[in-house]
């Protein structure tokens, strides 16, 4: 692992109304590094989700990828930056095959960049990236009608969807949710291998295990600030992570 | 795959007890993976593929030879104006995702921009429909930039305010002959002509547009309408992305107002008409929404079957309503959705 700074979160916040969905968060991120994001639902995760790839306007705060400031920028700026995100409400590209899905980034100004044009083949490289995120090569799967897919095809075509714009840093919402604990299994290692290819990856997730067999580090997120950052051990450790996360009574007896 | 039987012959015959005869679907061989993708491997499928498409083609091709009289060689060049338009919003609705209820400012546009280009500077009819058509989709597109990152409902809704808005604006500044419009637009004037030249830019429409669908443009079209955000995910812009698809389909709309202009040699704030809006929507609804040809034959029937009830003025809207209403509640996907369906279900006799 390099200590190269990938992103620089700095006080980041946005308000609805008066609500605070994220308040003052601020981190930074080296490349190579799998960083999870935990914390109770409604605590903004999402929203902090939202605010780094440009889909919500930030209200105060600085986002750097790679040195360079992307705070605000329009999302599909800042996709071509390199940051990829999967959504947690999964929609495919209902009516193509799972396949036809991929050729949307594949025709990206980034790919075409960073092929210089010259991609070949498409389709075998959409099929390809299926299968680098497990789906069967055979023929007949990849060729499904996306909107037929069930669940776990279609969280893994969330990935492969990010996958195929070559991203840099990988942001994964809830990837692992609603996934049964053998369909978890198939995915650990293909989470496994997109670092070792050298992504830098953010998850967000509620599947704790998974989580922190996967990242060496942890920061918590509770009313939309941050309560701890630090190894996944270590931060569970804490009394305010129980806290937040199983209710007073119960941390105290813990 | 070798047939025993001609699959014309036995198209819908019982063969009783027979027990080593089991039936099996036409298409069965032809589909190998995936829609669209087929394995040709005899003269019986190909007959099978081509067959409809053939018939489409000749079809058209017969019908101002067809025509009893000039009047209905006229109802026809008028309905396939309707029917450019309808393939203009079925593409749009259906393949770009924007419910565009604007095709009343498409032909206006189109109409106005070829026709000034004949009236005042006395350009030959060819160059001016080509001139009113690109220009023309170049101007709705840009007007209507602004509107794209509106979805669903909220798009429809302004496009459809933009043919009221434009007349007001043409009758409160007097521009263009005002009230009374502009005349003579000299057009072909050959009922032949001009039958001909609808009918060609609708078959080019429709297999240009079926094919474009299955690019990668027309993948990104898809994708825009599925998921846009996920558009945006991946780094590409979705309101270039769209632009580019209204461009596609003003093409058809602004053709239609420049088509029309010359064939009446007239242009008048009558291009704005709400006519052009809705009837578009009535033949996507009846012929099958999604099809792009079923639009086109929907506009093909509606337009005659409208001019057969011109004696109840106004009342014709009504018959629009109706069939919307009667398609909507009883053949919800269409004519050519439904032939479609059928004609796959073909079965024939096979020995087993």
């Amino acid at each position: 692992m390099t200590d190269e700074r990938i992103l620089e979160v700095t006080d980041l916040a946005k308000s609805f109304g008066g609500v605070r969905a994220v308040d003052d968060v601020s981190f930074n991120l080296n490349r190579g590094e799998i960083m999870g994001v935990i914390g109770p639902n409604g605590s903004g995760k999402t929203s902090l989700v939202n605010l780094i790839t440009g889909f919500v306007k930030p209200s105060s705060g600085k986002v750097l990828f790679k040195g360079q400031d992307i705070t605000g920028k329009a999302p599909n700026k800042i996709a071509d930056y390199g940051i990829a995100r999967t959504f947690q409400v999964m929609r495919p590209y209902g009516s193509l095959a799972a396949y036809k899905n991929l050729i949307v980034p594949l025709t990206s100004p980034r790919v075409k960049r960073a092929t210089g044009g010259k991609l070949g083949d498409r389709d075998a490289v959409a099929i390809d990236i299926l299968e680098e995120v497990g789906f069967e090569r055979d023929a007949y799967v990849p060729y499904k009608v996306a909107s037929s897919l069930p669940l776990g095809y279609l969280k893994r075509l969330e990935l492969a969807r990010c996958l195929a714009l070559r991203p840099e840093l990988i942001i994964c919402d809830e990837v692992f949710s609603g996934l049964s604990m053998a369909e978890i299994a198939t995915m650990v290692p293909v989470v496994e291998r997109l670092r070792i290819n050298g992504i830098t990856l953010i998850m967000i997730e509620h599947r704790l295990r998974e989580l922190f067999s996967l990242a060496n580090r942890v920061i918590v997120l509770n009313f939309g600030s941050k309560l701890a950052d630090g190894p996944p051990d270590e931060v569970m450790a804490r009394d305010e992570v129980k806290a937040a996360y199983m209710g007073t009574e119960v941390a105290a007896t813990c | 795959m070798r047939t025993d039987t001609g699959f014309l012959r036995n198209l819908g015959k019982r063969r009783g007890s027979q027990e080593d005869w089991r039936r099996e679907r036409l298409d069965r061989g032809l589909k190998v993976r995936t829609e669209g993708l087929y394995a040709v491997s005899s003269w019986r499928e190909i007959l099978y593929l081509v067959g409809p498409r053939a018939l489409l083609v000749l079809g058209l091709l017969l019908l101002p030879v067809l025509a009893p009289n000039l009047y209905w060689q006229r109802v026809l060049c008028v309905a396939g104006a309707y029917a450019l338009l309808a393939i203009t919003f079925d593409f749009l609705a259906n393949y770009v995702g924007l419910v565009c209820v604007g095709g009343a400012f498409m032909t206006g546009v189109g109409g106005y921009v070829s026709g000034i280009f004949t009236y005042y500077l006395g350009f030959p009819w060819p160059v001016s429909i080509l001139l009113g058509t690109v220009l023309g989709a170049v101007i709705v597109t840009l007007l209507w930039l602004p509107s794209l990152p509106l979805r669903g409902i909220y798009f429809a809704i302004l496009t459809f305010m933009f043919p009221f808005l434009a007349r007001g604006i043409i009758l409160a500044l007097d521009a263009f002959g005002g009230t009374l419009g502009l005349g003579p637009v000299y057009g072909a004037d050959n009922i032949w002509v001009e039958n001909y030249l609808v009918i060609a830019v609708m078959l080019v429409a429709v297999f240009a547009l079926r094919r474009l669908v299955g690019e990668d443009v027309g993948i990104l079209f898809l994708g825009v309408k599925d998921n846009d955000l996920a558009v945006l995910a991946s780094g590409i812009s979705i309101t270039r992305v769209k632009a580019k698809g209204l461009f596609i389909g003003a093409l058809g709309g602004c053709f239609a107002g420049a088509y029309i202009v010359h064939l009446y040699n007239f242009m008048g704030t009558s291009l704005f008409a709400t006519d052009f809006s809705i009837l578009p929507i009535a033949a996507t609804v009846m012929g099958g929404s999604g099809t792009l040809v079923g639009p086109m034959l929907g506009a093909l029937i509606l337009t005659p079957l409208s001019e057969l009830l011109r004696g109840f003025g106004q009342l014709r809207v009504v018959l629009y309503a109706l069939v919307l209403i009667g398609f909507i509640m009883f053949k919800p996907e269409g004519i050519v959705n439904w032939l479609t369906r059928k004609y796959h279900q073909f079965e024939q006799w096979k020995k087993v």
